[in-house]
C-alpha cells in the first residue's frame, strides 16, 4: 500500500534519512522504533509531504507520491497525527474535528464520521464546545486522534502519541490505538513507548542515525536480543 | 452640549470611515501575517475605478462596488500569488514587507503616469446630502459608511467561524504545518485571504470617492491612519480594528474641535507611540484574536 524506496530526507543541508526503506501492507499495524533523533518523526514528515526527499520514491497504491505537496497526500488517503498534537488551540473541540473532515472524500460524510469517532471518544464528546488549548494533555492527544480519524485515511500514521503523558493516560492512548487499528485501518506509527507499540503491531523497523538497521515482525522484535537491550532495558 | 454632540457623531462618522477602511489591512495581518503598506493605494486604486465607471458609464458610485470590489480581489490574489508567495520562503520576513512598499511606490507613479496630479472628483450623487437628526448634522455617503462598515464586521465574523472555508483561514492562521496535514492547501488560503482583503478596500473605495477628492497620494493619507487603527485594535482583530476605528475617529474629531485642528494629527500619533510603547498587543485583544472570533 505504503512503499519508500531509497529515500534521503532532512532539512535544509542536513540530511537525517539514509537509504530508508520501508512498507506497509493494507490492514497491517507497523511500528518504527528508534532513538532520539533516529529520523522517525522525519519518515513520518516525509511521507506527509511537509519534506521533500532529495533522493529516493516514495510510492503510495502503486502511485509515485514522492513529490505531491502534503494537503494533496492528505486528499489521497494518507493522514499524520503529528507529534504535540497541534491542534487548532483557539478554535474549539468540534471545530477541530470538522477541519480533519476538510479532505474532500471525508467531508460529504462528515456526520456521520463525527458520530463514530464520538462514540470511541466519550471524554472528547463532552468536551466539543471547549476551546481545545483549554483541555489537559491527554484529553488533547484524544482530540488529535479524533481529528486524524475524521478524514477517514486509508492510511494513519501516529507521532509519538504518548509523549509527555501521564502513565495512566498512556494507557488509555494505547486503547484507543487498538481501537483504531481494530477497525482494519492501516497504521504506522513512531512510539517511544517500544513494548506497548510492538505488542499492538504487526511488524517493525528499527531506524537508527538514520537507516533502517532491523525489519523483522513485531514478535521477533521483542526477543531480539539488540532490541531488548537498547530498546526495552532488558 | 449641541456642539459637543455634533463633535461626537463627527468623530462616529470619521471612526465609520477609518473602520472600513482598516477591515482589509488586519485581516491580510492576521490571516497571511504580511503588513501590507500598498493597502492604500489599493484604496486609491478602487477610487480611481469608482470615478471612471461614475464619470464615464454613469453609474451610481454606490453600485460601482458590484464591479470594483472583484476587480481588487483580483489584484489582491495577485498580489499574493506573485508578490508575496515567492518571498514566503525569504530567510528575511522583513523582504514581503519592502515588497509591499515597493508595490505601494510603484502603484502611485502608475496613478501619476495614469491620471496625472491633478485630483479626480467622482459624482456624489447625493451621499453628500446633509442629514439632520436632532441637533446634529451628518452626510448620507457617512451614514452609509457607518452602516456598511458594521455589516462587514459581522458578515466577515460570521464567514470565518460559520463556513468551512472560513474555518480554514483560521486554522491556517493558527497553525499553518497542521492545517496542511488537514489537506487544506495554504497557499490558496493566503491568496484568497488576501484577495478578501483587497476587496474590503474595494468596497471602502466606492463609499470613500464621492466624499473625498482622489489623487495618487490619497491613499498615504488613510492608510496612516489605517495602521494606527490596526495597532490599536490588536494587529489581526476584525472587532478590535473596528472599536480602534472609532476611538482614533474621537479623538482624532475632539482634538481637533476643542485643541485646534492643527494638532489633530500629533495628538493621534502620540496616541499611536504610546500604546506601542505601553501595550504594543493592542488595546483590545492579542495577536491571534482573528483565531478567536467570539459571536
Amino acid at each position: 500500500m505504503l512503499r519508500l524506496e531509497g529515500i534521503h530526507a532532512g532539512y535544509g543541508p542536513t540530511t537525517i534519512l539514509h537509504d530508508v526503506s520501508l512498507e506497509v501492507k493494507r490492514g497491517e499495524v507497523v511500528t518504527i522504533v528508534g532513538a532520539n533523533g533516529a529520523g522517525k518523526t522525519t519518515t513520518l514528515r516525509t511521507i506527509a509531504g511537509l519534506i521533500q526527499p532529495t533522493e529516493g520514491r516514495i510510492f503510495f497504491e502503486d502511485r509515485d507520491i514522492t513529490s505531491t505537496p502534503a494537503h494533496e497526500v492528505v486528499d489521497l488517503g494518507i493522514t499524520l497525527i503529528p507529534e504535540g498534537r497541534q491542534l487548532f488551540a483557539d478554535m474549539t473541540v468540534e471545530e477541530n474535528l470538522l477541519m480533519g473532515a476538510y479532505r474532500k472524500e471525508a467531508r460529504s460524510r462528515q456526520a456521520e464520521t463525527l458520530e463514530h469517532v464520538l462514540s470511541l471518544f466519550p471524554r472528547v464528546r463532552e468536551r466539543l464546545s471547549q476551546s481545545a488549548g483549554s483541555l489537559s494533555g491527554g484529553e488533547q492527544q484524544m482530540v488529535a486522534i479524533a481529528r486524524g480519524m475524521m478524514a477517514r485515511p486509508s492510511i494513519l500514521m501516529f507521532d509519538e502519541p504518548s509523549l509527555g503523558l501521564a502513565p495512566i493516560i498512556v494507557q488509555q492512548v494505547f486503547e484507543v490505538i487498538k481501537a483504531v487499528t481494530s477497525t482494519g485501518t492501516t497504521v504506522l506509527i513512531v512510539e517511544q513507548n517500544v513494548f506497548n507499540t510492538l505488542k499492538a503491531s504487526d511488524r517493525g523497523y528499527v531506524l537508527e542515525n538514520g537507516e533502517i538497521v532491523i525489519s523483522d515482525t513485531s514478535e521477533a522484535l521483542l526477543t531480539n536480543d539488540h532490541v531488548r537491550q537498547a530498546y526495552l532495558g532488558i | 452640549m449641541e456642539t459637543f454632540l455634533q463633535v461626537l457623531v463627527s468623530g462616529l462618522m470619521l471612526g465609520a470611515l477609518f473602520a472600513i477602511v482598516s477591515v482589509g489591512l488586519t485581516l491580510i495581518f492576521g490571516i497571511v501575517k504580511v503588513v501590507n503598506f500598498a493597502h492604500g493605494e489599493f484604496l486609491m486604486l478602487g477610487m480611481y475605478l469608482v470615478y471612471l465607471f461614475t464619470t464615464k458609464l454613469g453609474i451610481h458610485p454606490l453600485l460601482t462596488s458590484v464591479i470594483v470590489a472583484p476587480l481588487l480581489f483580483v489584484a489582491g490574489v495577485a498580489t499574493q500569488r506573485f508578490i508575496i508567495q515567492p518571498l514566503m520562503s525569504a530567510r528575511d520576513d522583513h523582504i514581503q514587507i519592502f515588497a509591499t512598499v515597493g508595490l505601494s511606490t510603484a502603484l502611485i507613479n502608475l496613478a501619476l503616469l495614469l491620471f496625472g496630479a491633478d485630483i479626480a472628483n467622482t459624482p456624489a450623487s447625493g451621499l453628500r446630502t446633509p442629514i439632520t437628526i436632532g441637533p446634529v448634522r451628518v452626510l448620507l455617503g457617512q451614514l452609509v459608511i457607518l452602516a456598511v462598515s458594521i455589516m462587514l464586521v459581522i458578515g466577515l465574523q460570521a464567514f470565518l467561524k460559520r463556513t468551512q472555508t472560513g474555518r480554514a483561514i483560521r486554522a491556517v492562521a493558527q497553525n499553518r504545518a497542521a492545517a496542511q496535514l488537514m489537506g487544506i492547501n495554504v497557499n490558496r488560503i493566503y491568496m484568497l485571504t488576501f484577495g478578501i482583503g483587497a476587496a474590503c478596500v474595494g468596497l471602502a473605495a466606492s463609499m470613500v470617492a464621492p466624499l473625498y477628492p482622489t489623487s495618487p497620494n490619497i491613499g498615504t493619507y488613510f492608510v496612516l491612519t489605517a495602521f494606527v487603527v490596526v495597532v490599536l485594535g490588536g494587529l489581526g482583530s476584525l472587532t478590535g480594528a473596528f472599536a480602534g476605528a472609532m476611538i482614533i475617529g474621537l479623538i482624532d474629531s475632539f482634538a481637533g474641535f476643542y485643541i485646534g485642528s492643527d494638532v489633530r494629527e500629533v495628538v493621534v500619533f502620540g496616541m499611536f507611540l504610546l500604546i506601542l510603547i505601553l501595550k504594543p498587543s493592542g488595546l483590545f485583544s492579542n495577536r491571534l484574536s482573528l483565531s478567536h472570533v467570539s459571536p
